[in-house]
This record gives C-alpha cells, sequence and structure tokens, in this order.
C-alpha cells in the first residue's frame, strides 16, 4: 500500500469547466449538464507554441496549470507523469491522410507534435521544469497506469509529482473504431508528506484479480467515466469532492486493478 | 547562466539531501534483433566485424533517398495465431526477439519463481503500430471513408499495444503500461521497473522497446531536415543527419541475491531530465543532458572516474552531436572513451534505450569497447574522448544516453558493482 498526499486538482471536460466550478457537481450537489469541454488557448506558453497547440496540449496545460495554482507550487519543482490513451488524435489522422497521398509532405510542426510526449514536451517548456517527466499509455487504463507510476515516484524517489490525464475524440474514420466520446483532462498534485495545502490522503494499493469498479451515480457522469480513458478516474475525484472517507476500485488490466482508500484532510 | 545556476542548485541540493540508494537490480536476462541480426550475439558479431546493418532504402514505396537499417525477417513473419489481431510490424518485431537468447525460457523461470501477477511489463515505442494505420488510410471505404475490416485499433494503433502483445505473448498478468517519450522510452523503462519493484508492486520486470519503419517517421524526420542522405556518420565534423532503423530488445529484471556470481551486471543508476527547451532541437549547451548524466551517477552513487565507456544518444544531427557532446565534456572531459554504436544500427527510436542498454551490457560481459562505423572526421569542436576503432579492456561500468522529442532525456548506468 503506498501512502501519498494530494495538494492540489484540475479538471477540465464537457461540463466540468475546473475543479473548482465543478466540485458541487462531482460531490452530487448540483445537475450534471454535459455542455461541450470549454477548451482554451494555453497562456502558460510562449506565442510560438500556444499557435500550435492541438486539443491535448490545450487539456495538460489548462489541469496541470490549476492543479499548481491550487497547490501553490512552482511548476519547475515537480516531476511530471503524462498519460493518455491516444496522443493528438487529429494530428495522427491528418497525417496518416497526408501520408496516403502524393506529395507526401508533412510538416515538420506535424511530426514533432505527434509524439505521445508532445503534451509533455510543451508542459515543461511552459512551466520551465527540467525534472524527469514520463508519457505513458495503458489503452482504456492509462489513467490507473499514471496513478500507480505517480505513486511509486512518489514513495521510492520522494518525489511531488504531478499527474496529468488527458484524451480527446478522434476524427472519423479513427473514431469508430476508438470511440472516445469527449474531450477530457485531470490533473493531481501528489506529495508524500503532508503540509498545510493537503486536501486528503490516498492509499493505494495494486491488487491482483478482477473488480466490481466504483462508477459514477449521475448517469451523465457514468457516460462520461466510460466515453474517455482519462476519464476513468472521475471516481477519485468524486471521493475527493465529497469530503468523506471513501474507498473506491478502479480497474486495470484484465487481472488486476487499483484500491484506493481517500480520506480528506 | 541560466543554464549553470540550475545545474549548481541541482548539485547542491543533491549533496545537501542525499539521494535514494537504488535497490540492487541485476540484467538477468536479455535478448535484441535488429538489422544485425537476430540474438544478442548477432549484434556483437557485427560490432566486432564492423559491419553495419545500414542500406540503401527499400521499404514499402518511401520515395526518399537516404539508408535505413530493417529486419529482412518481417516481411513473411506472422504473430502466434492466438494473437493475430495483435499481427503489425512491431508486434512481428517483438515476437520474433522474444524468440530469440532463450528469453522464454528465462521468463518461465521467472514465472515459476515469483507467479505471473508479480512480473512486471514495462515497454518503450515511439511509434508502435502505426504502419498498420498508415497502410489502412490508403484502403478506405470509397463510399462510407470507413477503414477496412480487418484493421485493429487497440492491438496494433494504440501505444499500449506493444505491452499487451508482449504481457500476452508471455503470460504475464502484473503492471504492465508503455512509455512513449519518443527516443527516450527504452531506457526510461528501467526507472519504471526499479521503483515499481522498491516499491513492491512486482517482484522481476521484463523491460524492453520496440520500433519498426514506418513512414511517419521516415517522412517526418525527413521534413525536419534530420535525415542523412548516407549512412549516418556521428560525431563527424561532417554528419548530417539520422539512418532511420528498426529494432526490438528485452531484459529480465530481478532483484540481486546472494548467490549471484561476482561478475554480475547490475541496473545501477538511472537519471532522468528534461530539456524545458524546445520540442525538436536539444538545447544548445546541453543542459538537459548533463542533468540526466549527472542524476544517474548520484543514484547509482558513482563518480566520473568510475565510468569506463560511454555509449552515447549519437544520433548523427548537427544539433543532437554538439549538445550531447558538450554535456559530456563538461561532466567527465576526455577521461572516458565514449561512442554511438547508431552507424551500426540506425536510429531505433523508441527501441534505441534498449538497445544500447544490452549493448552496454554486453561491453561490460565482453571487455569490448566498440567504436564508430562511417565516422570518418572526428568535430574537432567536441572535446570528448571518441573512439572510432574498437577496443578491449576491463570495461566495469558503462553509462549510456537516450535522448527524445520534447527534451525527454535518460541515462542509465550499468555494469558490476564498485
Amino acid at each position: 500500500m503506498m501512502r501519498l498526499f494530494v495538494e492540489g486538482i484540475g479538471l477540465l471536460g464537457p461540463g466540468l469547466d475546473s475543479w473548482v466550478a465543478s466540485r458541487g457537481v462531482l460531490a452530487g450537489e448540483a445537475d450534471y449538464l454535459a455542455v461541450p469541454t470549454n477548451l482554451r488557448a494555453p497562456e502558460m506558453l510562449p506565442a510560438a507554441e500556444r499557435r500550435r497547440a492541438g486539443v491535448p496540449i490545450k487539456l495538460a496545460l489548462a489541469v496541470g496549470q490549476e492543479a499548481f495554482l491550487q497547490a501553490g507550487r512552482d511548476t519547475k519543482t515537480a516531476s511530471t507523469v503524462f498519460t493518455s490513451s491516444g496522443g493528438d488524435n487529429d494530428n495522427v489522422h491528418a497525417i496518416n491522410g497526408i501520408l496516403a497521398t502524393a506529395p507526401r509532405e508533412v510538416s515538420p510542426t506535424r511530426f514533432h507534435n505527434s509524439v505521445h510526449n508532445a503534451a509533455a514536451g510543451y508542459w515543461c517548456i511552459a512551466a520551465g521544469s527540467h525534472e524527469p517527466s514520463t508519457s505513458l499509455c495503458g489503452y482504456d487504463a492509462s489513467f490507473v497506469a499514471g496513478l500507480l507510476e505517480s505513486a511509486t515516484q512518489v514513495i521510492v524517489d520522494d518525489a511531488v509529482v504531478a499527474l496529468v490525464a488527458y484524451d480527446h475524440c478522434y476524427p472519423e474514420p479513427l473514431h469508430t473504431v476508438r470511440p472516445i466520446t469527449a474531450a477530457f483532462g485531470m490533473a493531481l498534485i501528489l506529495t508524500p508528506r503532508q503540509s498545510e495545502k493537503t486536501l486528503a490522503v490516498i492509499e493505494v494499493e495494486f491488487v491482483s484479480g478482477k473488480t466490481q469498479e466504483t462508477t459514477m451515480q449521475s448517469a451523465g457522469l457514468e457516460v462520461l467515466r466510460l466515453g474517455a480513458p482519462a476519464a476513468r478516474g472521475l471516481p477519485l475525484l468524486a471521493a475527493l469532492a465529497s469530503g468523506k472517507p471513501t474507498q473506491i476500485s478502479i480497474a486495470y488490466l484484465d487481472d488486476n486493478h487499483l484500491s484506493i482508500r481517500v480520506t480528506p484532510c | 547562466m541560466l543554464e549553470s545556476s540550475t545545474l549548481g542548485l541541482y548539485l547542491f541540493l543533491s549533496i545537501f539531501i542525499g539521494s535514494l540508494d537504488l535497490q540492487p537490480l541485476i540484467i538477468s536476462h536479455y535478448t535484441l534483433a535488429n538489422s544485425l541480426g537476430l540474438g544478442s550475439s548477432a549484434t556483437m558479431d557485427a560490432l566486432r566485424s564492423r559491419s553495419s546493418g545500414l542500406i540503401p532504402c527499400a521499404f514499402e514505396d518511401v520515395d526518399l533517398e537516404t539508408y535505413i537499417a530493417k529486419v529482412g525477417e518481417l516481411d513473411s513473419y506472422r504473430v502466434r495465431t492466438d494473437l493475430s489481431a495483435y499481427d503489425c510490424r512491431n508486434n512481428r518485431l517483438a515476437q520474433l526477439c522474444l524468440q530469440q537468447d532463450r528469453f522464454g525460457e528465462a521468463i518461465e523461470a521467472a514465472k515459476n519463481k515469483y507467479g505471473a501477477a508479480r512480473i512486471g511489463v514495462f515497454m518503450g515505442t515511439s511509434t508502435s503500430g502505426i504502419l498498420q494505420t498508415e497502410l489502412a488510410y490508403r484502403h478506405l471505404d470509397p463510399q462510407t471513408g470507413a477503414l477496412p475490416h480487418n484493421f485493429h485499433y487497440a492491438e496494433t494503433q494504440n501505444s499500449y499495444s506493444l505491452a499487451g502483445f508482449v504481457a500476452h505473448y508471455l503470460g504475464l498478468t502484473g503492471p504492465s503500461f508503455v512509455v512513449s517519450s519518443a527516443c527516450s522510452s527504452s531506457a526510461k523503462v528501467f526507472a519504471n521497473a526499479q521503483r515499481m519493484m522498491a516499491a513492491g508492486v512486482c517482484d522481476a520486470a521484463v523491460v524492453g522497446g520496440v520500433d519498426s519503419l514506418c513512414l511517419s517517421t521516415l517522412y517526418g524526420f525527413n521534413s525536419l531536415g534530420l535525415v542523412s542522405r548516407l549512412p549516418c556518420r556521428p560525431y563527424d565534423a561532417d554528419r548530417d543527419g539520422i539512418s532511420v532503423g528498426e529494432g526490438a530488445g528485452f531484459v529480465l529484471i530481478e532483484r540481486a541475491t546472494a548467490q549471484n556470481p561476482p561478475d554480475q551486471i547490475y541496473l545501477l543508476g538511472v537519471g532522468e531530465s528534461s530539456d524545458a527547451y524546445h520540442m525538436s532541437t536539444p538545447h544548445p549547451e546541453g543542459l538537459g543532458a548533463k542533468l540526466a548524466m549527472q542524476r544517474a551517477l548520484d543514484s547509482a552513487g558513482l563518480k566520473t572516474g568510475d565510468i569506463d565507456y560511454i555509449n552515447l544518444h549519437g544520433t548523427a544531427t548537427k544539433s543532437n552531436d554538439a549538445s550531447e557532446g558538450k554535456a559530456v565534456a563538461d561532466i567527465f572531459g576526455t577521461s572516458v572513451p565514449c561512442s554511438s554504436t547508431k552507424g551500426w544500427t540506425g536510429h531505433l527510436l523508441g527501441a534505441a534505450g534498449i538497445t544500447e542498454a544490452i549493448i552496454a551490457v554486453m561491453a561490460a560481459e565482453h571487455g569490448f569497447v566498440p567504436g564508430s562505423v562511417n565516422t570518418q572526421h572526428l568535430d574537432p569542436t567536441i572535446a570528448i574522448n571518441y573512439q572510432i576503432e574498437n577496443g578491449t579492456g576491463k570495461i566495469n561500468r558503462v553509462l549510456s544516453n537516450s535522448f527524445g522529442f520534447g527534451g525527454s532525456n535518460c541515462t542509465l548506468v550499468l555494469g558490476r558493482q564498485a
């Protein structure tokens, strides 16, 4: 079992405009309304990079920035774990289209934005961070993979870690074979020690065997949880919003899951 | 000024706070497959005989004038029938590699020892099975625009495909994911395994990486002006870009025990850092590279004099070799023999880290320092001890660099305990 502290939370998704604005909805105190995700230009980035930012970069930077602001930490000082099932899905679609027809002129920006760690690269530039940064993929379990990796960094490396999970829709024809239904991002600042900013303690355990996953009480939020891999983290946010000690379970691979105890401070 | 003050602050803090000792982990078993041949001895033989795997580009209908490193066996090869949904060039290469060096037997023994659920699978890849999607986009339904019916997104294109395939192929059910941080991917997996094992999430781990030829990387690197028309020439004054290659490598990592022989090769240290400079160009002063190397030395509890050979990232682009060379010169001066083996293998992108880690292990096992093929005239502006000719001698500890787009840096230290 790994014990970590949550110091900051970031959220951006359909009808979820920030963690602060969404707390009531996540706690079941207000109705959820699934309006399209309010994507905005990342003000953290220099102008040249801002123009090149696709949806995942906008998601990742928005939620990362919100979480750091809440924690009151300098963005230079934390390691980062980015996790996503896709990456820049619009860009990958465009490149595949370009490569299927002559002339195969892939622009330099398209190419370097196509790497899975593009959001991480832009974040580090915007944040001025030289700390370790990784970019993971676990298909539908990408959020869990990111949380598990973040927890080991906190415990083993004694690091402050920003976990940033994001996913967005593919255009057709890929949407049919990988139907991600919304642009969604969330971030957590995780620390090895309690501080005056600590919001909650989370105890994370990797467990073999299948699980009955914790679901969302709101039907709309449950659709979102299942519609975007990064939104598999919503039950954790709901537990954090509830203000009560809560035990949740999130599926990982075929034969294992994470059991998470959330205790608000 | 900014760079040196940042590094100075880091060095101060690392001395002040002290660094956590890495749990002793051993390189228990490994295997390789690339253009030099199938199995680790094929790579070793090619290094000794200075036979490069680079050939003029003949891949699909690519019309670029460049050299590539290709695994010829893949065209007619298929993955195991029960895993046929995973069939794509990247997973074929994974399976072909897993069948070499009796790697499967080592995994069976590990499963008996730890249980399949206690062995993690952490893989690096940059492009996964994207070639499958590139080819599928040529065959979209003319009426509906739909992908062909036999296209399997999750098992081929998705980045996780590789780890999913390896876990299923080997019958492992522990924690698993893919690291996709461009060309540092399969070096960083060593850090994931080390942390997961230290945290008790698993008792052993298969780490590795696979990247295979595709149009995205060939045309993409070409658009950036980073592809050489000649076989790549690392650290040459006239170097003008990379040669794209494909390859795979896997390592079984276990905890050290009293039974390990005195000659045992360990994972001694890992250092990770970020450039925070540019998406596709390394920091000109090698800031991130320096941080990664220093952190790797610190985590290993070693000093520069403890390193006997450096396997450089050495892609043969103007900017990489200049930046990395400056970083190595600043930390090691001209004392440690260095080389890039990419003149043999080409740039294996997401498989570069694992391939060069295994070359580092073999260098220590065989007392062999690979030189550098294709390099003719060393860049006089880079003040490091770069080796063109192969050498021999006692090699106890090797440092291996892997740097990627997005400013993602990782350095490994492998070898015998000091």
